[in-house]
């Protein structure tokens, strides 16, 4: 009785402190990474997929509140800022890649974009979702805080359009390379590029992860979807509702 | 390494602050993005001792890219322990963000590829 009283406080104490949600954190990666490498790299089996599922199961079997675990778990989501700035560096060392593709660049975003709103609009409708929930997931494809602010604008739902953007992220991020191989994509620019723009960082982060030609035009197509849905969804929502 | 994290953590912090000022709906982060390479790019030209601190901040950049995915675990995890937000709602959302997003990624690499072929057998004939 003694000795459990003892484990109950080592851990009261110890799921107080930051330093158990990091170390959950870090090891729910290497396991996802560890059976990533297992599978033979299989595009199915996601590292960051794996790990959020191994967090979450272990939050929820001990009952613990997303607001503790991140208490632990901001350090590591502070990183986020820094390692997008540090995206300067790869796009730097592959610019002469990126100006000889302008033209395909521009013209991607161009079809890209409209496509993308247009097909969450039209699937939102055939499945009888109402206005405003359609709104709320017409940004879902770039980064959360770009979603979120058109979100508002348009008159979504901000707080789920976080949500359901990440988990396009998640989507596309796990499914993507299965399909693009599949349909034969073998460039890697173009397979790059698809990425950050169906699935802003997280699509991104997955490229960079395979490719680093991938990685920075994905970087890249993130940063210029942000700013093209922003201008396009107006237009497209004036004309559709 | 220190320089290179200040130089990183500064540029965020300009971006921020550009953002909050001119209040844009770009994130912070992106904003330092575009002004770290706008530096590069403009500055590697004039001074050649730039590129030893651009050879430094890429050592460094490259080791955090690398865990890019990780970043994301505590944001997918809160995604997990709030879904029941999407209510009645949950399964055609699901079946939006599938669709939708796998017919968006195809579609693009299909029009990038055939731009890229078409680019450069117009290259070619000139």
């Amino acid at each position: 009785m003694a000795r459990e009283d003892k484990l109950y406080k080592i851990w009261v104490y110890l799921q107080a402190e930051p330093l158990f949600w990091i170390t959950l954190t870090l090891g729910a990666y290497l396991v996802g990474d560890y059976l990533y490498k297992k599978s033979k790299l299989n595009p199915l089996v996601n590292p960051v997929a794996i790990s959020i599922l191994i967090v979450s199961s272990v939050l929820l079997f001990l009952d613990v509140s997303y607001d503790r675990y991140f208490e632990g778990a901001k350090f590591i989501h502070f990183m986020l800022g820094p390692a997008t700035v540090a995206l300067a560096i790869p796009i730097y060392e592959k610019r002469n890649l990126i100006t000889k593709e302008v033209k395909p660049i521009i013209f991607s975003i161009c079809l890209g974009i409209p496509f993308a709103i247009l097909i969450t609009f039209y699937l939102g409708k055939f499945f009888g979702l109402s206005n405003e929930m359609i709104l709320t997931m017409i940004p879902r494809n770039v980064t959360a805080p770009i979603a979120m602010g058109i979100s508002e604008l348009i008159g979504g739902i901000p707080s789920l359009t976080a949500i359901i953007t990440i988990i396009t992220g998640i989507i596309g991020a796990s499914l993507g390379t299965f399909l693009l191989n599949v349909f034969k994509i073998k460039d890697m620019s173009a397979r790059g590029f698809a990425f950050g723009l169906a699935s802003h960082g997280i699509g991104t982060a997955r490229a960079m992860s395979k490719n680093k030609t991938a990685g920075v035009f994905a970087a890249l197509a993130m940063g210029l979807s942000g700013i093209a849905t922003s201008l396009f969804v107006l237009i497209i929502i004036k004309l559709l509702i | 390494m220190l320089r290179s994290l200040f130089i990183i953590f500064f540029y965020q912090l300009l971006g921020e602050a550009i953002q909050k000022f001119f209040e844009i709906n770009i994130p912070g982060p992106v904003i330092g993005l575009t002004l770290l390479l706008l530096t590069f790019i403009f500055f590697s030209k004039k001074f050649t001792q730039s590129k030893k601190i651009i050879k430094e901040i890429s050592a460094i950049s490259h080791q955090i890219i690398n865990y890019l995915s990780l970043l994301f675990v505590p944001i997918g995890v809160g995604v997990v322990m709030h879904i029941n937000y999407l209510g009645d709602n949950l399964f055609t959302i699901f079946s939006i963000i599938i669709i939708g997003t796998l017919a968006t990624l195809v579609f693009t690499a299909i029009v990038m590829e055939k731009t890229i072929n078409l680019e450069k057998k117009n290259g070619k004939r000139r």
